[in-house]
């Protein structure tokens, strides 16, 4: 198991189109992706609408955690992701 | 004559009969007569068709509205991808029996009440977009093909909600306008009209019987008259036929820049009063915003207005200004301008009163929720904020010092913020008299020929008696202009003019000649200017 955090800088939060982006890049994956928000609330990434219901604002910090597969591998690859889009 | 009234999407007229759309109900039976396997299978087949169509919607929207607003097409095909939606559509058709129609629609609407339910308000709206995904993959399980809304006539077209996709399908040469029952001015079928440049107004409570009469939708005034009078008819058909005469123009002037016949170039903002106006200020071609008048929104207000409140609307004014200028005036409110919740009592002079920079001086709380949500917004596109009433070097250092506050409070929580260019109003003969020094703490002035022109005649102009007296023209009014514009120069700020004056044709060619650099007026008022500014010559010697 791997994880990293990341804090968003995309003013209006995770909305529609990078959740989008996300499930996409996840589901490209061989890894589980899980995000967790402070407060413990988690959906997998590769769940578009369940990470929106996340309601991540911008300025919050959340949990990656890369499971199985090559962990290393996807965990540069999320972390590439989110400097790019989120 | 009936007169309904709404929220307007959009400045215009339209101008036709109206034509009511009623979605029709869909009538799905909730038991399958097939096994779950084969009705899953159908759901499969027919949600890869609704991605399909959104594609092509896709296309279609990038081309009319753009990739900004068109993505939401994208977005929808994703939602379509989505584990948690096509799991709870695969659940609901093992476990009930049920026909794909309805889980579909269950699960649409499931998906769509826990979206309403949260409590940020870009995430609400997203209610809307799983409904009518929802709608579009029953559509094809029924063989139907999208939902013919007009028929041959040109209408006004009346319905409870449009979905965005329905709103990009509308056949635009028919499309006169369109009303409806619900959605917000900041939905996406909102955003689309505005872009498309169709009047449209929302939540208007129409009544069944509208259907096939004549109608007038009046953008400017937020209302609909059903059967108007001839009267009315006739003025509002003068208000379109100048419309339109000002988009003839514009098609003539657009992205023609603002450059006299020996080459001196100036820019024209806008001045705008409410986030509504924005799609004005793009129809006009006008190059930035000059004045925001930002006390709107503390006048539509019950309370203060909240930071987050205010960002929301900040940041859709300069979303939508896509990176051109907008220049934020800070709260200007008392005088004329009152709100009951500021508590500000009542005075004998109220020009000269407890009103601008000097309530946000001394209530400093309510300056600070405005300038982070301005700070806020400035991560999204070109933001200056501007301080009005100013008569004095330390009001200018200490709004400026209140401002890096917010700064440091914002970058604390992290917040993305960008460089914002600061400038004061030059509307009192005091600021007049020490522009110099004043230049030397900001990046620009801009002058509000209004109060300028009131506190140095000393005339009230709402005092009709005084007409007389009064001189717009007055050579007091134009020396202080002109010294405002010297001094700014001298010190590296550029200056504007976003008063009045600004708009008046037979001094268009003075100011250019006193080297102004910006005048800021209605949006109506951009391309008749710049069709003055196109026509001057300041080689030639001035007209005496």
């Amino acid at each position: 198991m791997k994880q990293f955090t990341y804090t968003i800088t995309d003013p209006v939060g995770i909305h529609a189109r990078p959740a989008g982006l996300l499930a996409k890049a996840a589901k490209a994956l061989d890894s589980t992706v899980t995000i967790t928000k402070a407060g413990g609330k988690a959906a997998a990434a590769t769940k578009l609408m369940a990470v929106m219901g996340l309601g991540v604002k911008t300025g919050e910090t959340i949990t990656f955690t890369i499971e199985g597969g090559n962990e290393e591998a996807s965990a540069a690859a999320m972390e590439q992701f989110c400097k790019d889009n989120m | 004559m009936q007169v309904a009234t709404g929220k307007s999407i959009l400045n215009g007229i339209a101008i036709g009969p109206l034509r009511i759309y009623k979605q029709v109900e869909t009538q799905t039976s909730q038991i399958s007569s097939i096994t779950p396997e084969e009705e899953y299978a159908r759901f499969d087949a027919a949600r890869v068709k609704a991605q399909e169509q959104l594609g092509g919607l896709y296309d279609k929207a990038l081309d009319e509205v753009g990739e900004e607003n068109a993505s939401i097409f994208e977005i929808h095909q994703m939602m379509l991808d989505d584990d948690d939606y096509l799991d709870a559509v695969k659940g609901i058709i093992d476990t009930q029996g049920a026909t794909a129609e309805y889980a579909v629609s269950t699960t649409g609407e499931n998906f769509a009440a826990a979206f309403a339910d949260m409590e940020d308000e870009y995430m609400r709206a997203r209610a809307a977009d799983v409904k009518d995904i929802s709608r579009r993959v029953v559509n094809v399980l029924l063989g139907k093909g999208d939902e013919e809304m007009m028929d041959d006539q040109p209408a006004i077209l009346v319905a409870d909600d449009l979905t965005p996709s329905e709103t990009v399908q509308l056949d635009k040469s028919k499309l006169l306008g369109f009303i409806t029952r619900h959605g917000s001015s900041n939905s996406h079928t909102a955003i689309l009209a505005r872009t498309m440049n169709i009047p449209a107004l929302v939540g208007v409570d129409f009544q069944d019987d509208w259907d096939g009469k004549l109608a007038v939708i009046d953008g400017y005034n937020h209302c609909v008259y059903i059967e108007p009078a001839q009267e009315l008819l006739s003025a509002m058909e003068e208000k379109r036929a100048n419309d339109i005469k000002q988009e003839a123009l514009l098609q003539s002037l657009k992205k023609k820049p603002n450059i006299t016949l020996d080459g001196k170039e100036i820019k024209v903002y806008a001045n705008i009063g409410n986030a509504g106006d924005v799609g004005l200020v793009l129809q006009n071609d006008a190059q930035g915003i000059g004045l925001f008048r930002s006390e709107f929104i503390y006048l539509d207000s019950k309370d203060y207005p909240s930071e987050d409140q205010q960002f929301m609307l900040y940041k859709r004014v300069v979303e939508t200004m896509a990176g051109k200028k907008v220049i934020i005036r800070t709260l200007d409110i008392g005088a004329d301008k009152q709100a009951d919740y500021f508590e500000l009592d009542r005075e004998e002079n109220p020009a000269l009163g407890y009103r601008a920079i000097r309530i946000c001086l001394t209530r400093k709380e309510v300056f600070k929720t405005q300038l982070r949500a301005i700070l806020r917004a400035s991560a999204f596109g070109t933001v200056s904020i501007m301080f009005p009433m100013i008569i004095s070097v330390r009001e200018v250092r200490d709004a400026k010092e209140i401002l890096e506050e917010c700064r440091a409070e914002l970058q604390e929580r992290g917040v993305a913020m960008g460089r914002v260019e600061i400038g004061v109003m030059i509307e009192t003969p005091a600021a007049v008299v020490i522009a110099d020094e004043l230049a030397e703490e900001v990046e620009f002035f801009s002058l509000g020929t209004n109060d300028l022109t009131q506190y140095t005649l000393a005339i009230d102009r709402q005092n009709p008696k005084l007409d007389n007296f009064y001189d717009s023209h007055h050579p007091a009014v134009l020396r202080m202009i002109r010294h405002t514009i010297e001094a700014g120069h001298r010190h590296g700020c550029w200056v504007g003019i976003c008063g009045e004056l600004g708009a008046d044709q037979t001094l268009t060619e003075t100011f250019l000649r006193m080297g102004v650099d910006e005048l800021s007026v209605s949006p109506s008022s951009v391309l008749p200017l710049r069709k003055i500014i196109r026509s001057l010559d300041l080689s030639k010697v001035e007209k005496a």
